[in-house]
C-alpha cells in the first residue's frame, strides 16, 4: 500500500533521472509511457482503496518517525486527484508523440515532463507545507522549462513574465510558511489546526492572507490572474492543455485544503467576492479577445471563479459542489486546448482570421470541439451544467444572490465567447488557402485525434456518471471538513 | 530573534521588490537573488534564537535544526530559480539584443490602438483591433 501511494511521486522522478542518459527519442518514450503505466495503475488501486472505506492513507518516506519524515497523505480527493492528473497527463503526452512537433523531440521534453508530473501528484499529497512548497518547485521549475522549450522570442518574452510572477508566487509562499512556522513551531498539515487555532486572531489572519495569496497567484485569481492569459497561448498546445488543465488546479486544490484543513471557515465571505470578481474579470476578457487560445485561456481565469465561489460558501454541499466542478473542469478544459492544436496543426495558426470553415472539413473535429465547450458554458446535459448547477445550488441555500447572477450571467457570456470561436474558426465557408477538403491532421496523424477524443469522452463519462460521483464528491467534501479525522490519521499512522 | 536580522530581512525586502519591478531583465535577476536570501534569512530568524547553535554535541541550549535544513532546501531551490532567469535573460539578449522585458499583448494592442486613435481623433471600433 506504502509504495503503491508513492509511485505516482517517485516513478516519474526516477524515469526522468534515467532518461537523461537516454537520448534516443524511442526509448524515451518507452520509458515515459511504461513510468506512466505504472503510476496510472498505483493511482486507480489508491483510489479504489479509498473509494471502498474512506480510510485516510499516510505514508512516512524511507519509515523516519513523527515529524522528521516526509509525509504524503492520501484522503478521498487527494487520490482523486492524483487519479485524474495521471489519466490526463498520460493522455496528453500520447497526443504529443502523435502530433510529431519539433518541441516533443527534444531530448529534454520527457524528463521535464516526467518531473512536471511527478510534482503534480506530490503537491496533491504532500502532508506537510514546506513538502507542498518543493512541490510546487518543482512542477513550476518544469514547467518553466516546457513553457519555454522552443526558445523563441515570444516564447521567451511570455516566459519572462510567468517565471518572474510565479517566482514572486515561491517566494511569498516560503515567506508565509516561515512565519506560519514561527508563529506555531511546526509545519505538518496534521499539527497546524490545533496551532492555529491558539493564535490571536490578527496573527490567525495574516497567515491566512499570505498563503491565500500565494495559491491564488497560482491558481490565477483576480486580481493575480494577468501572467496566465499572456504565457499559456505562447506555448505548444500539448504543453498549455497540460497547464490550462491541471497548473491552476494544483493551485485551488491548495485553496480548498486552507479554507478546510488550517482556517476552517474562516474568510469566507472574502473568498466568494474574489472569486465573483474572478469570474466576471476573466469571462469579460474571453469576449474581449478574437483568438482561440486566447479566449480559452481567460475562460480558465473565469472558471477558476466557480471554484472560489463554492469554496467561499463553505459546508458539505458547497465544497462538493466545488470539487465536482474542479474534476468535470479538468478534462473539458485540456480536450478544448487539444482541439486547437490539431486546428492549429492543420492550418498554421487558430486565429479566425486565417482559418475558417473547420466543421465543412471535419465534421468529426467539430463534434470534438463543440461537447467540450457546450459543457464548459454550462448547457445541459454536459458535466458543466451539473457542476455549475451544483455551484448555483449551494449558492441559494446559503442566500448568495449576487454571487449566483454573477454566476449565471458569466454563464450566459462564457457560451458568448465560445460562439465567437465556433463563428470563427469552424463555421462558414472552407478558407480558400485550404488545400485539402478534410483536415489532414485526423487522417494522417490519428493519435492526436484519438487521444482527443479519449479525453472528451472521458468528459461525457464523468457527465454519465455523474450521480454516484457526486455522492462520491459529497463523502470528499464531508472528510475535508472533519479536520479531527485527518489528524487522528495523520498521527496514529 | 534579533533586531538587527530583522532589519536586514526587510532592507533586502524592499531592495529585492524593488529590483523585481525594474524592465531590465539583469536587475530583475538580481532582485530574485535578493528577495530568496530576505526569504531565507526570515525563516532561520524566525526559526531560532541568537547565540544557540543546531549542533548535537555542544553544551547550552540547541536550536530547532529543522528551519536549518528547511533554509538549505529553499537554498538550493532559490539557486535554481537565479540561474534558470539568467539563462532566460542570456535568450532573450541573445534574440533582441537588449536587456529588456517587453510589453504584453495587451500593452501593446492598448498603444496602437491609442496611437491610432490620436491621429484620427475618433472612437476605436474593434476592427481596429489586431492581433
Amino acid at each position: 500500500m506504502t509504495t503503491l501511494m508513492s509511485l505516482p511521486v517517485l516513478g516519474p522522478l526516477i524515469a526522468a533521472a534515467v532518461m537523461l542518459f537516454l537520448r534516443r527519442l524511442s526509448a524515451q518514450r518507452f520509458v515515459s509511457f511504461m513510468t506512466l503505466g505504472v503510476s496510472l495503475v498505483a493511482s486507480a488501486t489508491t483510489f479504489v482503496n479509498i473509494w471502498d472505506d474512506g480510510v485516510i492513507r499516510v505514508v512516512r518516506m524511507s519509515g523516519w518517525p513523527g515529524s522528521f519524515a516526509i509525509t504524503l497523505v492520501a484522503d478521498r480527493l487527494a487520490a482523486t486527484m492524483v487519479l485524474v492528473a495521471t489519466i490526463v497527463v498520460t493522455i496528453v503526452l500520447a497526443y504529443a508523440t502523435g502530433q510529431r512537433a519539433p518541441d516533443e523531440r527534444s531530448s529534454f521534453y520527457h524528463p521535464v515532463y516526467m518531473v512536471m508530473t511527478a510534482g503534480i501528484s506530490q503537491a496533491f499529497l504532500a502532508g506537510d507545507l514546506f513538502n507542498l512548497f518543493v512541490a510546487f518547485e518543482i512542477l513550476l521549475m518544469a514547467s518553466y522549462v516546457l513553457l519555454t522549450l522552443e526558445g523563441t522570442n515570444e516564447q521567451v518574452r511570455a516566459g519572462t513574465t510567468y517565471v518572474v510572477l510565479n517566482i514572486l508566487e515561491s517566494m511569498v509562499l516560503l515567506m508565509a510558511i516561515g512565519l506560519v512556522f514561527a508563529a506555531t513551531g511546526t509545519v505538518s498539515m496534521a499539527e497546524l489546526p490545533a496551532r492555529l487555532a491558539e493564535l490571536p486572531d490578527g496573527v490567525r489572519m495574516g497567515l491566512q492572507l499570505l498563503l491565500l495569496v500565494a495559491f491564488g497567484i497560482k491558481a490565477a485569481v483576480f486580481p493575480l490572474f494577468f501572467w496566465l492569459p499572456d504565457s499559456y497561448p505562447t506555448a505548444p498546445s500539448s504543453v498549455s492543455a497540460v497547464f490550462a488543465g491541471l497548473l491552476t488546479k494544483v493551485g485551488v486544490y491548495c485553496l480548498i485544503r486552507t479554507q478546510t484543513l488550517l482556517f476552517p471557515g474562516e474568510l469566507g465571505n472574502v473568498v466568494i467576492v474574489i472569486g465573483a470578481a474572478t469570474m466576471l474579470v476573466g469571462v469579460l476578457g474571453a469576449i474581449s479577445h478574437r483568438d482561440m487560445k486566447r479566449i480559452l485561456s481567460f475562460q480558465i481565469v473565469s472558471s477558476i471563479g466557480y471554484m472560489l465561489f463554492g469554496l467561499g460558501i463553505g459546508g458539505s454541499a458547497a465544497i462538493a459542489a466545488t470539487i465536482f466542478y474542479l474534476i468535470h473542469h479538468i478534462p473539458v478544459k485540456t480536450s478544448l486546448f487539444l482541439v486547437e492544436g490539431i486546428v492549429a496543426r492543420d492550418s498554421g495558426s487558430s486565429s479566425p482570421d486565417v482559418v475558417s470553415g473547420m466543421a465543412r472539413r471535419s465534421p468529426i473535429l467539430a463534434v470534438l470541439f463543440l461537447v467540450p465547450a457546450l459543457s464548459l458554458a454550462g448547457l445541459p446535459p454536459f458535466s458543466g451544467f451539473l457542476a455549475k448547477f451544483a455551484i448555483v445550488r449551494a449558492g441559494v441555500v446559503d442566500a448568495q444572490w449576487v454571487g449566483i447572477v454573477v454566476a449565471l450571467v458569466v454563464s450566459l457570456l462564457t457560451l458568448v465567447s465560445m460562439v465567437k470561436i465556433w463563428v470563427g474558426v469552424f463555421w462558414g465557408d472552407v478558407e480558400p488557402a485550404a488545400k485539402v477538403s478534410t483536415v489532414g491532421v485526423l487522417r494522417h496523424q490519428r493519435l492526436m485525434g484519438v487521444s482527443t477524443g479519449m479525453i472528451v469522452a472521458l468528459s461525457l463519462a464523468i457527465a454519465v456518471a455523474a450521480g454516484p460521483l457526486y455522492e462520491f464528491a459529497t463523502l470528499a467534501a464531508e472528510q475535508l471538513l472533519d479536520v479531527a479525522g485527518y489528524v487522528n490519521a495523520v498521527r496514529s499512522a | 530573534m534579533s533586531l538587527s536580522l530583522l532589519i536586514l530581512v526587510g532592507v533586502l525586502f524592499s531592495v529585492g521588490t524593488y529590483l523585481l519591478m525594474e524592465r531590465s531583465l539583469t536587475r530583475v535577476a538580481l532582485g530574485v537573488g535578493v528577495l530568496g536570501n530576505a526569504v531565507n534569512l526570515l525563516i532561520v530568524a524566525a526559526g531560532s534564537r541568537p547565540d544557540e547553535a543546531p549542533i548535537i554535541g555542544r553544551s547550552g541550549e540547541l536550536t530547532d535544526p529543522l528551519p536549518q535544513a528547511l533554509v538549505l532546501t529553499a537554498i538550493v531551490i532559490g539557486f535554481a530559480l537565479l540561474s534558470f532567469v539568467l539563462a532566460l535573460a542570456w535568450r532573450n539578449w541573445s534574440i533582441t539584443e537588449n536587456d529588456e522585458v517587453e510589453d504584453d499583448l495587451e500593452d501593446r494592442i492598448v498603444a496602437r490602438r491609442a496611437e491610432k486613435n490620436s491621429k484620427r481623433g475618433d472612437v476605436p471600433h474593434h476592427e481596429d483591433v489586431e492581433q
